[in-house]
């Protein structure tokens, strides 16, 4: 309600900036301007008449290269570290590239052979149930999170500042410490669950202990700054609905249903897509868990992901035309995930 | 007019900061060498830990040749080091004057990238005489140029700690402890068994089954290539043997089930709970370190089953630096037997220079943090009697395989041993294939 309001206002805007540059023209034109001065002073007229021209000629050309002189910088940046690496790496991804040796051409052998490595599936099926296990509890404790702090608290402003706290570690020193609690032999978490009477977990060298131990970080990290974005969503739902439904005696958790989650839909949506990819790419909390093991995901990949394959592939085996293929895949399947929001947003708009 | 003029001027400065900020990062790092003071400065690029700092050996240098400043960086692990100095070498782009190779990295850049590095078997002060043939050998290709010289080697004895052994039942004394599994592998796995029978409450006989599996290919000729260059651990019985009996001490209960050089195994040093593990000289500093003041004189070193060599380094320098004369003087001082037998005295590195190791700081050292032990003595003889092992180009992806996807599923997860080597040889033959 709010937003198609404020978009009506913003729509009524546009029809007045071409007021503005109509008076800055004629102040250039006009000294070459008359037709009748140019024929009574002879070549005297002239000069002023070229020069008025050269100096029109300069000021279009002005108005015109200066965007582009403006976002040039950018561009020239993304060309060389975006775009440049982006082709680059689709080129290498169809050659056998050895680290330190020449490329070969090779077709799409690099992409059918990750169609048939188990290595592959291994990864991505990790990258998927790390991806599940990590982001849905940590979008719904965000989600709870961000309700709480939404209500008038002693103190809201400190919490609101701490929930973001996690997000402003460096992620290797998170992980270091989390391996340290879950750390098979000495680990503060196996200790607590011999206290309570259960045997130590092997946090490390088992698939699932392995794969939640590394979703735990993921989600300590990122549960506040998710919560921040609901709680920003949160506050430009109007109050008066609010009103309406605990006046039709709705409880705060039907209000929270029914009000709540309806108008921050789009900020969900997003905070899911961006998760989803943050999910994709996971890289650095699996690789520091595992210490030396890290880039292979465990003595059995049983928490390698896609981008661990990947850097392993390249740095490790020397093999880069696999790791770019390894890198366009999951280029692709992030298209794709984008694509599959485009038609949920596009879903979403129809119905409401 | 003057407004537009000045508009356009500014605009001018404008791009052409944004110029000259784009291209500022490529002249910024443009060609160095010299210090303000008109001295060369030579760069060293290490991994891990060489000690030419702490040993003092840069400041002897440049006593000798004042006109020199040297600066050396170092990478912790080799697996970051050596794929950086790949494509370092392609790029020809930020190298060092000096760079150090792995052992088992020496094959690859012996065959791959010798033209991009200077020949030093012909470099001015250079013996041949003075090293090892076969570890000068290892980085000489096959037209005969030596790209690599060799710092270190890894002449393996077993360190033990006396208390643990005294528990259980077993000779303390070195020459005895020694003699216990003397001659073969099998020996030190009924050794093993001994322990456990015995053993003081939660302590184990060895750290790890893929430290064994090292120590036991380390010990061999013929490895993961053969002559001809082609891959053969899979059929290679001394690989098979060599994995066999590290599995056994995992099946049989003897190890502490750890990984080396992880927290882990650095925390069981400090609590001492396990008995053995096979060291290479350059692992005394690690362990000394590790166990701590507490473990002064409990821990000892006795002679491997059979001789093995496990590491050893090389330096190289690339043809792209722009001091190569100076460097090559550099990394010919730095391997020479003087230096070599200092860096033993102060950090444990065994000399690759066999002319060192008849020098009394090497053949009479003692190592007080180890009860005194003759480890000059006890390396010199494990040296003597290192076969010369045939490289090949991936032998670090074999070695690692087999120890951190094979060996650690069955001594971690009790995976059976022919699971674990079918576990290895499947992601070998994934890594292989390029």
């Amino acid at each position: 309600m709010a937003t198609s309001a404020r978009a009506t206002t913003d729509g009524a805007s546009p029809p007045d900036p071409p007021a503005p540059p109509s008076p800055l023209p004629p102040p250039t034109r006009g000294p070459g301007g008359p037709k009748g001065s140019g024929s009574r002073k002879g070549s005297g007229g002239r000069a002023p008449g070229s020069s008025g021209t050269w100096r029109s000629r300069l000021y279009r050309w002005d108005l015109k290269a200066t965007p582009y002189a403006f976002v040039a910088p950018f561009f020239l940046c993304f060309a060389a570290f975006g775009l440049f690496p982006l082709i680059y790496t689709g080129w290498l991804s169809l050659h056998r590239v050895e680290l330190g040796g020449e490329a070969q051409w090779r077709g799409f052998d690099n992409y059918t052979g990750l169609w048939d490595s188990s290595f592959f599936w291994n990864a991505l099926a990790n990258t998927f149930t790390i991806g599940v296990i990590s982001t849905v509890p940590q979008l719904l404790m965000a989600l709870g999170l961000a309700h709480l702090l939404n209500y008038r608290l002693r103190g809201r402003g400190f919490l609101r500042v701490a929930v973001l706290a996690p997000y402003a570690t460096s992620i290797a020193a998170a992980t270091l410490v989390f391996a340290q609690l879950f750390n098979s032999d000495y680990g503060l978490i196996n200790s607590v669950l011999g206290w309570v009477g259960f045997d130590p977990v092997d946090w490390e060298s088992s698939k699932w202990p392995a794969q939640i131990a590394i979703s735990v970080i993921v989600i300590w990290r990122w549960t506040g700054y998710n919560a921040l974005i609901y709680l920003a969503a949160m506050q430009a739902v109007p109050q008066d609905l609010y009103e309406a439904a605990s006046l039709d005696g709705a409880s705060r958790w039907r209000q929270f249903i029914s009000v709540t989650i309806p108008s921050i839909r789009p900020t969900i949506l997003f905070t899911v897509v961006v998760s989803t990819i943050g999910a994709t790419q996971l890289f650095g909390e699996p690789m520091l868990y595992g210490g030396s093991l890290g880039v292979s995901g465990g003595s059995g990949n049983q928490f390698q992901t896609l981008s661990l394959l990947m850097y392993e592939k390249g740095w490790i085996t020397g093999a880069l035309g696999q790791a770019s293929a390894i890198a366009w895949v999951m280029l692709l399947l992030l298209l794709l995930i984008g694509g599959v929001r485009l038609l949920v947003a596009r879903l979403n708009r129809e119905t409401t | 007019m003057r407004a537009l003029f000045r508009g356009f001027r500014g605009r001018a400065l404008l791009v052409a900061a944004v110029v000259a900020l784009t291209a500022a990062p490529a002249a910024g790092c443009g060609p160095g060498g010299g210090d303000p003071a008109g001295r060369t400065v030579l760069t060293v690029g290490l991994f891990g830990s060489f000690g030419y700092e702490e040993a003092g050996l840069y400041d002897a240098y440049t006593r000798l040749h004042p006109d020199v400043v040297i600066k050396q960086t170092s990478i912790q692990r080799n697996e970051n080091y050596y794929p950086q100095l790949l494509t370092h070498l392609v790029s020809d782009s930020g190298l060092a004057d000096v760079q150090a190779v792995e052992a088992i990295n020496i094959a690859e850049v012996t065959a791959t990238q010798a033209d991009r590095l200077e020949d030093l078997g012909r470099a001015p002060g250079v013996r041949r005489a003075d090293f090892l043939p076969w570890k000068w050998r290892q980085a000489t290709t096959r037209d005969g140029r030596t790209v690599g010289l060799g710092t270190d080697i890894g002449p393996q004895a077993v360190c033990y700690r006396k208390d643990l052994f005294a528990r259980a039942g077993l000779p303390t004394d070195r020459d005895a402890v020694g003699r216990l599994w003397a001659g073969d592998w099998r020996r030190y796995l009924g050794t093993g068994k001994r322990y456990r029978d015995r053993a003081p409450a939660g302590t184990s006989f060895v750290d790890s089954a893929s430290g064994v599996l090292s120590a036991i290919t380390g010990g061999s000729a013929r490895r993961y290539y053969d002559e001809d260059g082609t891959v053969v651990y899979k059929s290679n019985p001394a690989v098979r043997e060599a994995w066999d009996i590290a599995a056994a001490f995992a099946t049989e209960g003897l190890t502490a089930r750890l990984q080396q050089f992880t927290p882990s195994w650095d925390q069981a040093y400090a609590n001492g709970t396990f008995a053995t593990v096979s060291c290479p000289a350059w692992m005394l500093g690690y362990i000394e370190d590790k166990a701590g003041p507490a473990a002064e004189d409990v821990w000892d070193v006795a002679a491997a089953p059979r001789p093995a060599n496990w590491g050893g380094s090389f330096l190289v320098v690339p043809k792209s630096g722009r001091h190569r004369a100076e460097a090559a003087r550099l990394a010919a001082w730095l391997t020479a037997p003087a230096q070599q037998a200092r860096l033993f005295e102060r950090r444990g590195s065994f000399p690759s220079a066999s002319a060192a190791h008849a020098l009394p700081a090497v053949a009479g050292a003692r190592h007080p943090y180890f009860g005194d032990a003759p480890i000059g003595r006890i390396f010199t003889r494990a040296a003597r009697g290192v076969p010369v092992t045939i490289l090949g180009p991936k032998d670090l992806v074999i070695a690692q395989n087999l120890a951190d996807v094979g060996m650690l599923q069955v001594d971690q997860r009790g995976r059976r041993p022919e699971d674990g080597w079918d576990a290895a040889v499947r992601t070998i033959d994934n890594a292989l294939d390029l």
